[in-house]
């Protein structure tokens, strides 16, 4: 089957190489005919690399070892929801999957877009299959999922088990979904520009993919996050690190994009501006990807040096200059219909937002590359760290948010006193009232920040509540509904613009979940024994027992911790360290099941108004005299029984008895404990970061969801009608 | 085996990319393409309505002074009612109702 | 004064703030970062009482827990010479003997103090160290 994959792949390049040339042809000079000919091409691709990705999968969940990737990634005593994920756990799978979901992206785009912007779809029908062909040729060459190994071994290596965790199923395929879906408006303005089609038409057809891949690509952000936070021993969901960066600064400039058209589709102003915005968004997808898949950035993704460094780089040159060239030499067509009419009103606004997003993800930028900017210029890589990025994103994250309430309430063209007093009363007094209460609050004015972010979030609140209250009653004045009914009415009828304020509602309440829970954070690093106590923010923690236990992938350590506050029982946590076996012999025949790769199971009592996070990490040494003496007995029994050519039984027994000895020392760990580690971290409103998470992604998803046909047949009706009644009153 | 199902494969990529060249795709179809410029102008239209509703609600709810709202209604009520002229235009000459 | 000339003045009142504010950024960048630097580097000439970064691998059979300290070695990718390190705080879950690391550190003396919850480890990109071998009739992997 390794075969029919290799074939597959290298059709699947044919096709898409086929659908540049035909699609261009087509355009140029051949016809309606060749342009549909390469549009079919898309769709054969995404069939073909079904089956090519098909194929990997069932090697995979059928433990074929004969498949390179299988054996050194995946094992038979995998569970079989991880050997599913093993499969882009692999650098060559990944490719696979990244090329596959651009295929289907791009088939359903150009699908859903064949009987409009005629024009534009053929050249960017031809940068989607470029981008195909490049990762295509790099599957082919550099990084084939179906190279086979001559020695099938009996066992793979296994999965790392820092990926077994159930958001290693949707955290790749929603970032690699999120950078394939921006690459469709990245192709299509490309095709715009280079045919001059330069009104919204664009834009309009491409909008739903841009909104589809902000959805994506953010779920995946949120999902690494929380995997940081619940399956990492560190207890923190964002290190700033070079490959969360690499996801962030698309997201970045994706969000500028979506709010930017806006303005064009309204008043076609700031063209060059979305126009920029969307080529920088689907370079930095690029970007995104050579950064995770090189190696070139240290980083706790960092997969060692790898050969695809240099193919990326002339991809992502060829991207920048080709778009700075672009918008350049269209810059005439790019000119907006409109200007600015005042520097306070909602273009302004918007303009700012622009600017401000660009500005985060330049800081981001720096920062990520900055090793090797030092580099060039020094002499030496230096690296910044959290603390410089806080330094910067902070302040620019507060102004962001602000913005969001303030937006949704500034006019059209420009703003009026009146204006004012009607939109601003209520949130400013929330805010206010927030900061003033606060005062009561222990503790909260010593982190000034937060407690000034507190309000910024109370006024977004309540503007973005206010916004729902004045559509539901702009809809009661003429359809006469109860409340209810009209905001549900108004809503609907309206999904972008109020999927919009629920997203910036819950993008407010995330930020302030990280804002205070950062804060007035209260972390501990202690040593304890059995039934001894640490306390943290008020919270009394024992360490009531330890446990042990053994198992066929791993050997877990761990303690069951009791947590009360003032003598009154709060959580009982169990926090575990789980040591896999090291293949490596000469650790020692039982020293070698502690010897692996290791990872931490967190215990944590998460709650609405504050998180108790534990975890611990137990120190070996102490095991170590009887390990050595396991060793010692165990190499001299087997050394007998080999020499003396015994019956496989005697050496399946010999086993067994190594087995019962690595539980036994194991099992020291609970009848002869000694001190552990514990880090405890209580943070306050935690919780609410996952919660802002997810309601921003519900906005998302409400703007993203086409209005129901019924409604819009209604409306249709009734304002045809109007304007049919018109159209007779001005007819000749 | 292997060879069988490449070959399938590569079979039906041609039947699907090759479709169009040997004419038997649609959208050579001349009623079909009228179809399509209909659907496009349809579709044209239930955005400028939706592009009216948007104004009125801004109106609505104070982010379009009164003036520059039935400014802007105006414009594009024109503009909606050019679309359905041209929709009527399209209906009529290919003598399709509705 | 003209609609075009305001809104040239605007724009280059925008351009140049811009310009200002990111040349502030890469001034303060190149101060606030540390350098990285091998064990050979900082064994010869490590100023006392300046934060380097410290990035190589971690020498087989170096490493050594002692309540909640932890002593470990890191060699130089080039020369025979390692550096002794002495760390307190977070220690990455895919930390081991063999394995790249960076991690903050100040010169004291012969050794190196690792600054509090600074360390990085790099992640492997296979998960195996040997070849594996069958155990047959085991029930632990």
């Amino acid at each position: 089957m390794a075969t029919v994959g290799r074939a597959l792949l290298i059709v699947a390049f044919a096709v898409a190489l086929y659908g540049i040339g035909a699609s261009l042809y087509g355009a140029l000079r051949g016809g309606r005919a060749w342009v549909d000919s390469g549009r079919r091409a898309v769709y054969a691709l995404a069939g073909v690399l079904t089956l090519a990705f098909a194929i990997m999968e069932a090697a995979f969940l059928r433990s074929d070892f004969s498949f390179s990737v299988v054996a050194t990634h995946s094992s038979t005593t995998t569970p079989t929801f991880y050997k599913a994920t093993a499969a882009w756990s692999s650098q060559e799978g990944s490719l696979l999957l990244w090329v596959w979901l651009l295929s289907i992206w791009s088939s359903l785009a150009l699908a859903l877009t064949r009987r409009r912007v005629r024009e534009v779809a053929p050249v960017a029908t031809a940068v989607l299959m470029t981008f195909a062909s490049f990762f295509l040729l790099l599957t082919i060459f550099y990084a084939s999922p179906f190279a086979t190994l001559a020695q099938p071994p009996i066992e793979g290596t296994g999965l790392n088990p820092l990926l077994r965790h159930p958001a290693m199923m949707f955290h790749p395929p929603m970032l690699y979904s999120g950078y394939t879906l921006f690459s469709i408006p990245f192709a299509f303005a490309i095709g715009a520009l280079v045919t001059r089609r330069l009104n919204a038409e664009w834009i309009v057809s491409t909008r739903r993919f841009a909104l589809a891949a902000w959805l994506c690509l953010g779920i995946g952000i949120v999902l690494g996050a929380r995997w940081s936070y619940t399956e990492l021993g560190w207890g923190g969901y964002w290190a700033w690190d070079p490959v969360e960066n690499a996801s962030l600064m698309p997201w970045l400039t994706g969000t500028a994009f979506i709010h930017s058209i806006m303005i064009q589709e309204r008043r076609g102003m700031l063209k060059v501006w979305n126009a920029s915005l969307v080529l920088a968004t689907g370079t930095l997808a690029i970007l995104g990807t050579f950064l995770v898949r090189s190696g070139i950035l240290d980083s706790i993704h960092a997969f060692g040096a790898s050969t695809l460094g240099v193919p990326f780089l002339i991809l992502i040159g060829a991207m920048v200059l080709g778009s700075v060239g672009l918008v350049a030499w269209r810059r005439a067509d790019l000119r907006s219909e409109h200007q600015l009419d005042s520097l306070l009103s909602r273009e302004s606004v918007f303009l700012l937002q622009n600017v401000i997003l660009v500005a985060l993800c330049f800081v981001i930028f720096w920062g990520t590359f900055f090793p090797l900017i030092s580099e060039a210029v020094t002499g030496t890589r230096a690296s910044v760290g959290p603390p410089w990025f806080d330094k910067y994103t902070v302040p620019l994250a507060f102004v962001l948010v602000a913005l969001s309430g303030v937006g949704p309430l500034v006019p059209w063209r420009r703003l009026t006193v009146a204006s004012v007093r009607r939109g601003f009363l209520l949130p400013l007094a929330a805010a206010l009232v927030t900061v003033l209460a606060l005062v009561l609050v222990p503790g909260a004015w010593q982190q000034p920040k937060a407690a000034a972010f507190a309000g910024i979030v109370a006024f977004v609140l309540t503007s973005v509540g206010q916004e729902l209250w004045r559509g539901m009653r702009a809809r009661q004045a003429s359809a006469r509904e109860p409340a209810p009914v009209a905001l549900a009415g108004v809503v609907s009828r309206n999904r972008r613009r109020y999927g919009g304020y629920v997203v910036h509602a819950g993008f407010a309440v995330l930020l302030l979940g990280v804002a205070i829970s950062s804060s007035f954070q209260h972390a501990k690093d202690v040593s304890l024994r059995p039934g001894q106590s640490a306390r943290v923010d008020g919270f009394d923690v024992r360490y009531v027992r330890a446990t042990a236990r053994a198992g066929a992938e791993k050997i877990s350590l761990g303690a069951v911790l009791d947590v009360s506050k003032g003598g009154r029982h709060v959580a009982t946590l169990r926090t575990t360290r789980g040591f896999y076996p090291s293949q490596d012999v000469s650790q020692g025949i039982v020293g070698r099941f502690f010897g692996g790769e290791s990872e931490s199971e967190v215990g944590l009592r998460a709650g609405l108004g504050r998180d108790i996070w534990a975890v611990i990490n137990p120190n070996l040494e102490p095991l170590a005299p009887i390990i050595d003496q396991g060793n010692r007995t165990f190499r001299t029994a087997m050394v007998a029984v080999m020499s003396k050519g015994d019956s496989p039984r005697t050496l399946a027994q010999l086993y067994a008895l190594r087995d019962a000895a690595v539980v036994a020392v194991a099992q020291r760990f609970v009848t002869r404990p000694w001190p552990a580690q514990f880090r405890f971290i209580v943070s306050p409103l935690a919780t609410w970061i996952w919660i802002g998470a997810i309601i921003t992604f519900l906005g998302g998803l409400l703007a993203l969801w086409p209005a129901p046909a019924t409604a819009r047949r209604r409306v249709t009706a009734g304002y045809a009608a109007r304007v049919a009644r018109e159209l007779a009153r001005s007819a000749p | 085996m292997d060879l069988l199902i490449v070959f399938g494969v590569v079979l039906a990529v041609v039947a699907v990319v090759g479709a169009p060249l040997r004419g038997r795709a649609r959208g050579l179809d001349p009623e079909v393409a009228e179809r399509a410029e209909l659907a496009d102008l349809e579709a044209a239209k239930e955005a400028k309505y939706r592009e009216i509703r948007d104004a009125e609600l801004d109106q609505r709810t104070g982010k379009l002074s009164e003036q520059d709202h039935r400014m802007l209604d105006a414009e594009l009520r024109a503009e909606a009612i050019e679309l359905l002229r041209r929709i009527d235009g399209v209906r009529a000459r290919s003598g399709t109702v509705g | 004064m003209n609609p075009s000339r305001k809104r040239r003045i605007r724009l280059v009142v925008a351009l140049t703030a811009a310009l200002l504010a990111a040349s502030a950024l890469v001034y303060t960048s190149f101060s606030a970062g540390s350098d990285e630097r091998t064990a050979g580097q900082l064994l010869d000439g490590a100023v006392p009482g300046k934060t380097y970064t410290l990035a190589g691998t971690v020498a087989q059979g170096s490493v050594r827990r002692a309540g909640g300290v932890l002593w470990f070695s890191v060699r130089d990718p080039r020369r025979p010479v390692a550096a002794r390190v002495r760390y307190t705080g977070l220690v990455p879950d895919p930390f081991r003997e063999g394995r790249g690391v960076m991690v903050k550190v100040q010169r004291r003396g012969d050794t190196f103090i690792g600054e509090k919850d600074t360390m990085v480890t790099k992640c492997p990109s296979k998960f195996q160290v040997a070849p594996p071998r069958p155990s047959a009739g085991s029930s632990l992997a």
